[in-house]
């Protein structure tokens, strides 16, 4: 950040200090909530508060049996298993479908491209709870309702318009005449895509797909409505865990997946770096 | 000569892109084997349309396109094995200079040994043998353009296009590069397709140029025809420097014209091109350096009066007013024997009736 100018006013110099204290203040507004989770998944009571012990940072008042009691009961594993049986899927999907809609929307003349983007985009303005009820009462008539695909198909629809975004983001910068390019020199239309564009947009389409991961991983209204027993998600699990047994296993849970968060969200940090490399806008 | 003789053909090509305005009107043109071959227009002309008609990029409206001799306007853009240079390079950013260069090829299937061996001569080619682990992010923009050029060239296409491709160079750079497209083109017998607007550009490297003008070949003619003998008023403007009089057409007999010039009314006789008949308005057309100043004895006469004088070394700059044209430019040779000139003074001047072409009037 550049240094205060020798001529700053002293009203300037009084902004300069208050505009970092205001950033400061969003920060910890933001981040606290977060962060005061992770010592207390560490308790060793049974509690959601901080103990004595653990304010005196005395080891007795830490423990891992949150986490042991996350790892081995079976309510807990099951809902790990069906949520890392449902996102994969659905942001296969997602990516799929979002990659191929952004890429079909980015062409030069498509009619009604505004509605239609508008239409994919809707699941993310409109309210969660209005799409639930609206997919629970769709998926009964046809028999999707309470099973793994209709869950799948719904967090898929979920994921889609941030794919959507980010790679028609990507494709603002992608060059239409290496398209152009590629086929004076007899690739067809599928090498193109496979060679040439695919591999540009490739952040684009990871940072989507991440993104359609955790929505479908953290989701819990839609897979309330749309899931059965046998559905039954890691955030649904929590969601129960809240409202029935108010168990201190859910902030083990908590900061499990703030830490694949974090992973998350540095290897798309990564892999922007990366394909700014490959394009020679920064030195290797 | 049959049409399978010509490497490419196109038969009263038009083109619309919405339906109501052709771009293109009526296209025709056969290029020969081996023909370096410029399409130079301003912007909007039509040139490049036509361009990326024959790539395969844009459909034709009407009329056909022939490659070798059978139609190809059916024929989708990786399947007509055209080579083609763009104005941006459109070089693939994730791959090296080497793999750049082997697309073309591992694409058509080549063994790996037989498209590195070409990679390599290609590369040997634009002078770039260090470079082929390089990316396209890491080259000069002189060094991407040669790069495109081997990578249009490598797999041997026996027709290159090349839309502009020296446009984002700087001058230097531009004049070295078509000095060295055009030793390439003459070293490996290719036939050529250009696109450009500079008409320097145009009459270094071309065989022949089509000047293109609001979707209309001008002119279609080798360098030196353009520049001495402009058809009509467009090219006689847009082909180098040109001095233009306008007047009103007297009498006509044979392929001499007697015209009397606006302003002035001074009577000059020049060649009857495209004139129209007796009475009808005319431009005059002489190069500034088809015209004699001093009292010489040519069947021409007038007297001009010196506006500016610009010196420019090798030749002197002389601007004056004549007839209605007060932008009369005449380049006077930077020698002995010419008297110097004054600004205000008027002097003859004079020229030779076949260096004076009667055109349209624009």
């Amino acid at each position: 950040m550049a240094a205060l100018p020798p001529y700053a006013s002293s009203a300037q110099i009084a902004w300069h200090y208050g505009f970092r204290t205001i950033c400061a203040l969003i920060f910890l507004f933001l981040m606290l909530p977060i962060m005061v989770i992770v010592p207390l998944s560490f308790n060793a009571q049974n509690f959601f508060t901080f103990t004595r012990e653990m304010l005196a940072l005395d080891p007795d008042g830490y423990s891992l049996k949150h986490y042991n009691d996350f790892f081995t009961n079976s309510d807990w594993q099951g809902a790990l298993g069906n949520s890392l049986r449902i996102a994969p899927m659905a942001t296969l999907l997602s990516t799929g479908l979002g990659t191929l809609a952004a890429i079909g929307l980015s062409q030069q003349h498509v009619p009604f491209k505004g509605a239609i983007m508008a239409i994919l985009i809707s699941p993310m303005i409109v309210p969660l709870i209005i799409s639930a009820a609206g997919m629970y009462f769709f998926y009964s008539r046809i028999g999707l309702q309470g099973t793994y695909w209709g869950v799948v198909l719904a967090h898929a629809a979920l994921g889609t318009p941030f794919v959507i975004i980010t790679v028609t983001a990507t494709l603002v910068g992608f060059d239409r005449s290496l398209v152009r390019a590629a086929a004076s020199l007899g690739a067809n239309p599928v090498t193109t895509f496979v060679k040439v564009q695919m591999p540009l947009i490739l952040p684009g389409v990871i940072s989507g797909g991440l993104f359609a991961f955790i929505t479908s991983f953290d989701e819990v209204v839609v897979v309330l409505f749309v899931g059965s027993a046998g559905q039954k998600t890691l955030p649904w699990q929590m969601f129960t865990g809240l409202r029935e047994q108010i168990s201190p296993t859910i902030l083990a849970v908590a900061t499990v997946l703030i830490a694949i968060s974090i992973l998350l969200l540095s290897t798309l940090e990564l892999l922007r770096r990366r394909s700014e490399r490959l394009r020679g806008m920064s030195p290797g | 000569m049959d049409k399978d003789d010509y490497i490419v053909r196109f038969e009263n090509v038009q083109k619309s892109y919405d339906g109501e305005t052709l771009v293109v009107k009526n296209f025709n043109i056969d290029i020969e084997r081996g023909e370096f071959l410029t399409m130079l227009g301003p912007s909007g002309s039509g040139k490049t349309t036509c361009l990326m008609m024959l790539a395969g990029f844009e459909p034709a409206t009407n009329g056909e396109i022939y490659l070798n001799g059978s139609p190809i306007n059916n024929v989708p853009p990786h399947k007509r094995g055209i080579g083609m240079v763009f104005q941006n390079y459109a070089l693939f950013p994730h791959m090296s200079v080497a793999e750049n260069l082997a697309f073309p090829l591992k694409v058509r299937g080549m063994s790996k040994s037989d498209s590195e061996a070409k990679v390599k001569r290609a590369l040997g080619m634009v002078r770039l043998d260090e470079f082929g682990g390089r990316r396209p992010g890491q080259l000069s923009g002189g060094q991407q353009q040669r790069v495109a050029v081997a990578r249009a060239l490598v797999f041997e296409p026996d027709l290159v296009l090349m839309d502009e491709p020296l446009g984002a160079l700087d001058k230097n750079l531009r004049e070295e590069m078509q000095f060295e497209i055009k030793h390439i083109h003459e070293s490996l017998g290719v036939s050529v397709v250009y696109v450009t607007h500079d008409q320097s550009e145009a009459l270094t490297m071309s065989n022949r140029i089509a000047v293109f003008n609001d979707g209309v070949v001008q002119q279609l003619a080798a360098p030196e025809v353009l520049y001495e003998k402009p058809e009509n008023a467009f090219v006689a403007q847009f082909i180098g420097e040109n001095n233009k009089l306008t007047g009103k057409v007297t009498a006509i007999d044979g392929d001499i014209a007697q015209v009397t010039l606006d302003g002035g009314g001074d009577k000059v006789a020049a060649l009857a091109v495209k004139c129209g008949g007796v009475g009808e308005k005319s431009q005059l057309s002489i190069r500034p350096e088809r015209v004699i100043l001093g009292d010489e004895d040519v069947p021409n006469k007038m007297s001009g009066k010196v506006v500016e004088l610009i010196y420019l070394g090798d030749h002197i700059r002389c601007r004056m007013e004549v007839g209605d044209s007060s932008e009369f430019i005449v380049k006077v040779a930077n020698s002995h024997a010419h008297a110097a000139l004054k600004v205000g003074e008027v002097t003859p001047i004079g020229w030779v009736t076949e260096d004076c072409r009667a055109l349209d009037v624009l």
